[in-house]
């Protein structure tokens, strides 16, 4: 490919703005060191040099990647710039280098090292996606619903049309709030718009009620005689919990539900330290995931 | 009773079935009402030990006229008895629903007053939840064994996936624990569901709009260490269920005990959940990577070994057809290969296309070499500075959770390396005579 040139290219943290370094670094036939969005403050030796968007140029770059590499490619591409990968900037440049030079030839090239970052980033965000399709929690307020998520990855344009489509004929939004941004949709229209700040409403009753009851079949439906916090951990990383009803403390009692802790009525007592429960970690249930040994 | 304490009660009475997946369904939602299915379905939440939670798993009642002994809900048992009604369950499902804490139902019922009567409750939440409140989330419904088919039928129209649970695994088992159920009455509805299913498939091509017939196909369920048969005896079950019976899956339950029968193993023993975790690994080899049951164990070799995985096992005892060629070997070989998997066979397949694979680029791929590089070789090459030792081997195929696992199940103090497992052991093992 082309040579490295003692450069970054500074763009306005768009999609489009990325593309167009692409475009910058074909006119120039050059590389440049880096490409960062201009947020990006780091202290660099090399020359910054601003790449302003153009939505011509951007749109001339992603045809050439779809003309070349396909759709698919050119979507992986899409699907890489939501992620929370390292270097993405000079990553995805990279990248589209070897679409346009390598096109159809492109997605059997596994083994190289620019094609697995972007296979791993883009699936650690649809993995990650796909875990908040479950780990989503709502708060009915009147006719509005309302939740917030904090994801590493920036998964809305990936959770948008599947909330749309399961709740239809609500009125409802997520706030990102490691993203600062929100889904929100109401009848029939959903947008993503930057939200600075959210705070959720106050809960009436009956929201209290559905949390209170969700929370017992929580703490019944688990196996006293199988607890095992590594695999739970493992399935539902810690960072989740936050905004999940069920692992939030109660109201009320105040009780974590970190462990087997009793609902009501105390059917299975007794609490673990985290530590001795760690210990006590048995093999993961196979029920629904994958044949893990390869 | 409100219903808090009958959530926690029927909860308790249900929570022993495993199946747990909203998975076999891709239903985009559509008009009215809320709800959509994701055929791979949707984890909403994992409960203390580890299991997923994607539906609301209750029963319909835990009044039961039947006695299985290794039942919690058993006639003779003296507990709490208790039942939602129809609309109770719907109106609980669709609120958890909305706000997105389950995927759907999955209900059960112990049988009240008889089958048909149980039966007749359980299409009634259905039907409330289909279309009063036109839910088109997921519903898994348990077919009650000797309820008319008629009734089994309507509800498999209700349905996503419907189940009943074999339980014990063998005729002889069934006779002495669960009086009232026979394997006739159990493999029945069973059949009837197959036919329907099939019936249904054929309607839909004929009719566009046929309405369709447990969509998600139908599941099972048998409780290991309950009673004495082997893994060769159940896995050779699974294999003729999904054979015969066209099952979409076969859930395996490690028996916890929940009576002191003389005819049950003692309360005090530790469910068999390294033994369940083997029959997972097992059915997943049956079902997706191309090994027949007969592979697996055979007459002589009747138990999956407790140290290394099935896969592994299958492949040290055929260390003739290794190693294999990773940039020449067919797709059903490489499948068998220990620490390679579904994913990673395709990837190999697409990556070979373009270059020579070394181990770097099988690393690269996501090749668990630790466990691989003893049956494979890389244009014509093992792994650099691999010895291979019995020891070396079996210490890199045994996960140390195993190992921790088996102690603690066994309830005995051994370190795999020292002393109780002695080099004659792994030699032995190597050869598929442990
Ligand atoms: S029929 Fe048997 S297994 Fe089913 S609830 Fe009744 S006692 Fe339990």
């Amino acid at each position: 490919m082309f040579e490295r040139a003692d450069v970054v290219y500074v763009f306005d943290g768009s999609y489009e703005g990325l593309l167009c370094c692409v475009f910058e670094s074909y006119a120039r036939k050059e590389t440049p060191r880096d490409v960062v969005p201009e947020l990006d403050e780091q202290l660099t030796f090399y020359e910054r040099r601003y790449v302003s968007t153009d939505e011509t140029k951007a749109g001339r770059v992603e045809r050439g990647i779809i003309k070349a590499a396909r759709t698919e490619a050119a979507e992986t591409g899409r699907l890489f710039y939501l992620t929370c990968c390292q270097e993405k900037g000079i990553t995805f440049l990279l990248y589209a280098q070897i679409c346009l030079t390598y096109g159809a030839k492109t997605h059997l090239m596994i083994t190289d090292d620019t094609i697995k970052k972007v296979r791993e980033a883009v699936s650690h965000l649809t993995r990650e996606a796909h875990q908040l399709k479950g780990f989503v929690r709502f708060s009915v307020n009147g006719s509005a619903m309302t939740s917030i998520i904090e994801p590493k990855n920036f998964v809305l344009p990936l959770l948008r049309e599947y909330f749309c489509n399961r709740y239809r004929n609500e009125a409802f939004l997520i706030y990102d709030k490691a993203h600062k941004a929100a889904l929100i949709y109401s009848s029939g229209e959903s947008d993503i718009i930057p939200v600075e700040d959210f705070e959720e409403p106050e809960t009436e009753d009956d929201e209290e009620r559905f949390r209170e009851l969700w929370r017992l079949f929580y703490n019944t439906v688990a196996i006293e005689e199988r607890e095992n916090p590594r695999c739970r951990m493992s399935h539902m990383q810690k960072r989740y919990w936050e905004h999940m009803t069920e692992m939030r403390c109660t109201q009320e009692s105040g009780v974590r539900n970190q462990g087997l802790v009793t609902g009501r009525g105390g059917l299975h007592g007794g609490k673990k330290t985290e530590k001795t429960a760690r210990r006590e970690a048995r093999v993961c249930d196979l029920s629904c995931v994958q044949y893990a040994d390869g | 009773m409100d219903v808090f304490d009958k959530l926690q009660l029927l909860t308790n009475s249900a929570k022993y079935d495993v199946a747990c997946t909203s998975s076999g369904v891709d239903r985009k939602g559509t008009g009215a009402g809320i709800g959509n299915a994701e055929g791979c379905g949707i984890c909403h939440s994992f409960s203390a030990d580890g299991r997923c939670i994607s539906l609301l798993k209750v029963l319909m009642s835990n009044a039961c006229v039947y006695d299985c002994k290794y039942c919690v809900n058993r006639s003779s048992n003296d507990i709490k008895r208790t039942s939602f009604t129809p609309r109770e369950l719907a109106d609980l499902t669709v609120n958890f629903y909305r706000r997105n804490y389950i995927e759907g139902l999955f209900l059960s019922s112990a049988v009240v007053k008889n089958p048909d009567y149980t039966c007749e409750r359980m299409i009634e939440v259905l039907r409330i939840l289909r279309t009063e409140y036109r839910f088109q989330g997921y519903i898994h419904a348990k077919a009650i064994p000797g309820a008319d088919s008629a009734l089994l039928t309507r509800l498999g129209y209700l349905a996503d996936r419907m189940s009943v649970n074999i339980e014990l695994p063998s005729r002889q088992s069934l006779e002495r624990l669960a009086p009232d159920k026979s394997k006739a009455s159990i493999l029945r509805p069973m059949g009837l569901l197959t036919e329907r299913i099939a019936e249904n498939r054929q309607d839909m091509v004929v009719y566009n709009h046929a309405q369709k017939f447990a969509p998600a196909g139908q599941s099972t369920q048998m409780i290991v260490g309950a009673t004495p048969e082997t893994d060769y005896t159940i896995i050779n079950l699974s294999a003729a269920l999904y054979k015969k019976y066209g099952l979409k899956r076969v859930f395996y339950s490690a028996y916890i005990p929940v009576s002191d029968n003389p005819a049950l193993p003692s309360v005090d023993t530790k469910p068999p959940l390294l033994r369940e975790h083997r029959l997972y690994q097992a059915d997943w080899l049956l079902r997706f990577y191309g090994f027949d049951a007969s592979e697996l164990l055979d007459q002589e070799h009747q138990n999956f070994n407790p140290y290394i995985d099935p896969k592994c096992n299958w492949a040290v005892n055929h260390m003739d057809i290794f190693p294999l060629e990773v940039n020449r070997a067919p797709k059903e070989l490489l499948l068998r290969v220990p620490g390679i998997g579904l994913k990673n066979t395709e990837r190999i397949l697409t990556a070979r296309r373009v270059s020579k694979l070394d181990f770097t680029a099988l690393k690269k791929i996501g090749v668990v070499l630790k466990r691989a590089q003893y049956f494979i070789t890389c244009d014509g090459r093992m792994a650099e500075g691999l010895k291979i030792t019995p020891d070396s081997v079996m210490r890199s195929l045994i996960s140390e959770n195993r190992q921790e696992q088996l102690m603690r199940e066994q309830n005995v103090q051994m370190s795999l390396f020292d002393n109780t497992i002695t080099r004659g052991d792994v030699v032995k093992c190597l050869s598929g005579q442990m």
